[in-house]
């Protein structure tokens, strides 16, 4: 785990330190599509969490699945 | 124990609070849903609750109540035990601060049903920058799992679960949203189904084969890296989609695609489309039919181990319902979702149809899985 461990804290340093220099190419009145409940990337966390679930149980895969986390106790 | 695993959902209540593109509490609302699989002889069905609030716009709590009632006669069972029926409840509490661009989450969870019980904590932190273009989070769980076997009250095996997030949201154009997520997951202890059995070749038996325990390694490491994207298309819909590669210590490699399709109608209606399609090779120590009794060291005939493939169909309907006149309540949905999977097996015989060991015809199942659920926000 070490090897992710440094990636995270390599993100964390990045992520504290701002970056507020950048000049964000999309202006926050352009943003309005994504305030549409259609952009919603979890509309249903409860249906979302749900369906997630049943894939898990099913498959052997696991985990990276979007805001949901992952983990398997399929055993 | 064959149920939809409990850890996995633990893990996916206790981050569901996290907005995609951080910095914003999630919405006050309440959803109360139906849920039913019924599929390959197995039947699970119940409610879920979940309800969030905020306070003084930095909080915000939430709390989730879940059952899943199993009426189990899958092939499994019904090859090598007895059909049975059981109950999971499940109890999650989560706790959201926001400061600035940061948000951090608490979340702590409780399943239990009578041959397993597991308890989650997990810890969510999630950052804006790049003027609120990008929001990077990272996430911590813990878990820890008891297994117990029906009609054997001595036995008691552990397992030790830990998680590891790191995600990345990205807005690209005025239209797009794109998506990054990683995640590893490290499992320590009893992880094989203290009742599922191998079959191995066995001349001495009438049908020519014979059945003992499973035995399956003490750990195993996943790694699963997924991309996502969503577009806005400008007559007000959307498609999105995304790809996911898993692979494991166990030698289970794994490919997913899914697209979708989301249309408004009119004011009150939104209908979703998806396909996604599965693809996953066999576990190393998997095997269909052995060779012989403890033919390895490890041994496993579960079916979600197998090489598969599945594909499933969706179709969702969201209606807002007209203003109820309750104070409390500033608007409410119904929705309705339906999906139908189908589970093609490639090295999974299905040996209720008999024949010489080894060549009986390949299994598959359809299944139906129901999401009924009303929505209020207040």
């Amino acid at each position: 785990m070490v090897g992710i461990d440094r990636v995270c804290i390599a993100l964390l340093v990045l992520a504290l330190a701002g970056c507020s220099s950048v000049e964000p190419w999309v202006k926050p009145y352009e943003r309005q599509n994504f305030a549409d409940i259609i952009m919603a990337p979890d509309r249903n966390p409860v249906s979302t969490a749900y369906i997630d679930h049943v894939f898990e149980a099913r498959e052997g895969a696991r985990g990276a699945s979007g805001s949901h986390g992952g983990g398997c106790g399929c055993n | 124990m064959q149920r939809l695993g409990p850890s996995a959902f633990i893990l996916f209540s206790l981050t569901a609070a996290l907005p995609a593109m951080g910095a914003v509490l999630p919405d006050d609302r309440a959803d109360v849903m139906y849920h039913r699989y019924d599929g390959g002889g197995v039947t699970i069905d119940g409610p879920s609750l979940l309800v969030r609030k905020k306070f003084a716009e930095k909080y915000s709590v939430s709390a989730n109540y879940y059952v899943d009632m199993v009426s189990s006669a899958s092939i499994d069972v019904v090859t090598t035990a007895s059909p049975y029926k059981e109950q999971r409840t499940q109890g999650s509490f989560g706790f959201d601060m926001l400061n600035g661009k940061t948000q951090y989450s608490l979340s702590y969870t409780n399943s239990d049903e009578n041959d397993y019980t597991a308890n989650t904590a997990s810890f969510d932190l999630s950052q804006d920058m790049f003027g609120d273009l990008t929001t990077v989070s990272f996430g911590y769980s813990q878990g820890w799992d008891e297994v117990r076997k029906r009609g054997d009250s001595a036995f008691s095996e552990s397992v030790d679960r830990r998680n590891y997030r790191l995600g990345l949201s990205q807005i690209v154009t005025p239209q797009l949203m794109l998506g990054f997520n990683y995640e590893v997951v490290t499992d320590e202890g009893y992880l094989n189904n203290p009742y599922r059995s191998v079959r191995y070749l066995d001349s001495s038996s009438a049908n020519g084969y014979s059945y003992q325990p499973e035995v399956y390694p003490g750990t195993r490491t996943s790694n699963a890296i997924a991309l996502n994207a969503r577009y806005y298309l400008k007559y007000r819909a959307a498609v999105h989609g995304e790809y996911r590669y898993y692979t494991d210590t166990w030698g289970i490699d794994a490919n997913m695609v899914e697209v979708g399709y989301t249309q408004p109608w009119r004011k009150q209606w939104i209908f979703e489309f998806d396909y996604r399609w599965y693809d996953q090779s066999a576990a190393d120590f998997y095997s269909d039919l052995f060779p012989r009794a403890d033919a390895q060291n490890f041994l496993a005939r579960d079916k979600e181990l197998s090489t598969f493939t599945s594909h499933m169909l969706s179709l969702g309907a969201t209606y807002e319902l007209p203003p109820l006149g309750w104070k409390f309540i500033e608007r409410s949905t119904v929705n309705l979702f339906y999906d139908r999977v189908l589970y093609d097996y490639s090295d999974f015989r299905d040996v209720r149809k008999g024949g010489v060991p080894g060549t009986e015809p390949l299994y598959q199942f359809n299944a139906d899985v129901f999401r009924i659920f009303v929505s209020g926000w207040f």
